[in-house]
């Protein structure tokens, strides 16, 4: 202890201990703000439209009906289809925690099999726009990267930022990033135009557009950051801020120690 | 003397006998330079400017300045078969063809960053210390130009790849241009040479980024320098420095080799930017077409604050007449910062005939004793960082997840009330950081060792600080406001009478102060 007290009106001190505390604080919270999956239910049953509807009515049916007819806070399912609910619930969107702003991904409450079940069981009640297959979901084949990436920069990067990093929208809401996001679901989202999403149907946005779309988001995200750290890949915003921190302070420390006097 | 030294003097005899060299250098080498980093912010411009110039050279050898339409066949893979400007695929050529030619791209634009952002650390410098006051006026108007152009020239540079980001930034432009009354559609026909966004704008801006503004830039520089050079540096108070003399290290070769060294430091961390963090990575924001816009499009961080005021701007429109005057675009990106700059540059004007001060200065003032000066820049800067936060509000809203919408009503209540309140706090702050060294001057400094005294009180041992800290602490003058008369010796009422009086009041204000410790006053304490 004699040894640090005698160090405790060094120059460097206060800084120093700053930056222990900052880190220290950060740590902590970062330790326990960790959270956990939830544990996945199990659940069984011959058919999948009757287990389906088993489902239904236990996790969803107080907000969308017995019949799926909708009430005040939720919509009416009758023809949203299958794309639907296999985006929504295997996003993990609904069952809904939050309604405040925007319904938020987080991982999903029922597994594959359970959000197949009430998939077919909404709709078998009206027809929708269906889950698209693995065969039909082949952008590698099909699709085009540069013409994704013009449609994309046409329809999309007004709301989700020219690098699909997502961007803010009024009061809140958000178009979210499509980093890591599954093809399938994206190609649920452009059909069935999720919250303040427009619908993209196939006259808009022909099948083998939105493939090529697909193809094009997921070349950005396996693009590698070209030309060092991709800062985020948000525009000047983070640039500013590295050259008001890092650039501008590096140089000042440079100046303050040439300018030093040899003690 | 040496074989070495007699070619050496040879040599220089030959070249003095032809150019007279001698007497010239030996005059200015042994000009003497005061020695404190905040003196070599300027610098940091100075020599992000040459590396300006340097990597813009290099740009040039491949960049196609022209809005020609090519289909894109380079090596990018996902802008394959894309229609785009001959501009635009110039600089995705640069970036992926030339050798270094994306390291020089980002060089060339972490140094404009750089540059703006030295320009603006100076200027601030300048500011806070007064440096600006008789004789150096017009260097400080020089210098507001310098910024002012640096914004043009960086926003210029910003639009020439022609990428969605560039086009987005030249659409706003112009949308600025048209919100002049009467004459604005007149005046983007003539920018643009018809319609936006044309062919002519990107070959044109080319030759005013690379030429005309360059050029200006040079010679205003030169001129920058010529005036420190003649007016000679300025210097912070302390022992032995006086108004009539420098005190500091000889150009020749102390200053000579700090600064020398300075450039490839200020180089060095430039590249080392460069080369670890991207920049404009154009190829994603992919070409410029009118139809498309990205999430998030930002201009550089020094319009930035530009950008800021226009969207906090209510949508005000009047018609008249049959004109449109879009106010809401007027206001924020017109008049505002007109106002901001013009103030800028008249302040030491302003200054001087508040406090009624012409006389000469070459001692920098410590920030704190011209609470006035110091409170008034601190909310000048207030103002300037609440509308650049706003200028990010989307980024900062998806980030720390509020709401545009909040980010909006922040900074159109704070753009009002935040920077009065900086104002009131600095000028309190000052008068107290003037309390604090008088003080420190009548009492010593706390060294923190506690003597517990006979009687059991605990007293704090206080230190003498030493005479030369005394003497920078007292230094500074004792601000005198002005006293005009409303009447002149007959008792007759002088003309300007209320002009008068607000410029008292207003000098009342600018010279308050913390009265400074007097030999009276150390002889007083010295008897108890």
């Amino acid at each position: 202890m004699k040894y640090l007290s005698r160090y405790r009106r060094h120059r460097a001190a206060a800084p120093i201990l700053l930056l222990f505390a900052l880190f220290a604080i950060g740590t902590t919270f970062s330790v326990a703000s960790a959270t956990t999956t939830p544990e996945q239910s199990e659940f069984s049953r011959s058919t999948a439209i009757e287990e389906g509807r088993e489902i239904f009515l236990k996790g969803c049916s107080s907000c969308h009906g017995l019949n799926l007819e909708g009430s005040a806070i939720a919509p009416s399912l009758l023809g949203v289809g299958a794309a639907s609910v296999d985006f929504q619930v295997g996003t993990g969107r609904m069952p809904v925690a939050d309604l405040s702003v925007q319904i938020m991904r987080k991982p999903p409450v029922y597994d594959e099999k359970e959000v197949a079940a009430l998939a077919v069981y909404v709709a078998s009640l009206a027809p929708g726009p269906e889950i698209p297959t693995d065969a039909s979901l082949n952008y590698e084949r099909d699709g085009s990267t540069a013409e994704g990436g013009e449609l994309f920069r046409t329809n999309c990067a007004m709301c989700h930022n020219f690098a699909a990093q997502g961007g803010a929208l009024t009061q809140g809401k958000y178009a979210p990033t499509l980093m890591g996001v599954e093809a399938k679901y994206i190609a649920e989202a452009m059909t069935t135009g999720p919250q303040s999403m427009p619908v993209f149907s196939d006259k808009t946005l022909t099948p083998e557009e939105k493939l090529s779309i697909i193809k094009w988001v997921k070349a950005v995200e396996a693009e590698p950051a070209l030309g060092g750290a991709s800062l985020g890949r948000v525009g000047p915003v983070t640039e500013g801020l590295l050259v008001w921190t890092l650039g501008i302070g590096l140089l000042i420390g440079v100046a303050v120690w040439l300018a030093m006097k040899a003690r | 003397m040496t074989a070495r030294e007699r070619v050496a003097g040879t040599v220089a005899n030959y070249v003095d006998e032809r150019t007279g060299a001698a007497k010239w250098m030996k005059k200015n080498l042994n000009k003497v330079f005061p020695d404190h980093w905040s003196f070599l912010l300027g610098e940091i411009a100075l020599y992000s400017f040459i590396i300006l110039l340097l990597s813009g050279t290099f740009l040039t050898f491949w960049f196609d300045p022209s809005q020609r339409e090519v289909v894109y066949e380079g090596s990018y893979e996902p802008l394959n078969g894309i229609e785009m400007s001959a501009a635009y695929a110039s600089t995705l050529h640069i970036s992926f063809e030339v050798r270094g030619g994306l390291l020089m791209r980002q060089i060339h634009h972490w140094a404009a960053l750089l540059f703006m952002v030295a320009i603006v650390v100076h200027l601030l410098r300048v500011y806070f210390t007064g440096a600006f006051r008789k004789p150096r006026e017009f260097n400080w108007i020089i210098g507001v130009g310098l910024l002012t152009l640096g914004i043009v020239e960086g926003f210029l540079g910003y639009s020439l790849p022609d990428d969605l980001l560039s086009g987005t930034g030249v659409r706003i432009a112009q949308a600025i241009i048209q919100a002049l009354p009467v004459v604005g559609s007149y005046l983007s026909f003539f920018a643009f040479g018809g319609e936006f966004p044309g062919e002519a704008f990107i070959p044109r801006i080319y030759t005013v980024h690379v030429l005309l503004l360059p050029g200006i830039f040079l010679a205003l520089i030169t001129v920058h320098l010529m005036l420190v050079w003649y007016q000679k540096h300025t210097q912070y108070p302390g022992p032995g420095r006086t108004e009539k003399n420098v005190v500091g290290y000889p150009l020749f070769p102390v200053y000579m080799a700090k600064a020398g060294g300075f450039f490839f430091i200020v180089f060095g961390v430039t590249a080392f930017l460069s080369a670890v963090a991207s920049i404009n990575p154009v190829w994603l924001y992919g070409p410029y077409t009118p139809g498309q816009v990205s999430a998030g499009s930002q201009p550089d961080w020094y319009m930035g604050w530009l950008d800021g005021l226009v969207r906090m701007a209510p949508p005000i429109e009047t018609h008249a007449f049959g004109h449109t005057i879009s106010w809401n675009i007027l206001i924020p990106g017109l008049i505002i910062p007109g106002i901001m700059f013009t103030g800028l540059a008249l302040y030491p004007f302003i200054e001087s005939w508040i406090s009624g001060d012409k006389r000469e200065h070459h001692i920098l003032d410590r920030p704190r004793n011209v609470p006035n000066r110091t409170a008034l820049g601190a909310m000048a800067l207030t103002f300037t960082i609440v509308a650049l936060l706003n200028g990010g509000n989307d980024i900062i809203a998806t980030t720390f997840n509020l709401t545009i919408n909040q980010m909006m009503w922040f900074s159109r209540i704070g753009i009002l009330v935040l920077p009065p309140i900086a104002f009131v706090v600095t000028k309190r702050l000052c008068l107290s950081l003037q309390r604090a060294d008088r003080d420190l001057v009548l009492h010593g400094r706390e060294t923190g060792t506690l003597m517990r005294m006979p009687s059991g009180e605990f007293v704090e041992i206080h230190e003498p600080i030493s005479a030369e800290k005394a003497w920078t602490l007292t230094q500074h003058e004792q601000p005198v406001p002005l006293e005009l008369e409303d009447t002149d010796a007959r008792g007759v009422r002088r003309p300007g009478a209320i002009k008068n009086k607000l410029r008292n009041r207003m000098s009342r204000a600018h010279a308050v102060a913390v009265p400074k410790v007097s030999a009276q006053d150390l002889k007083e304490i010295e008897h108890h």
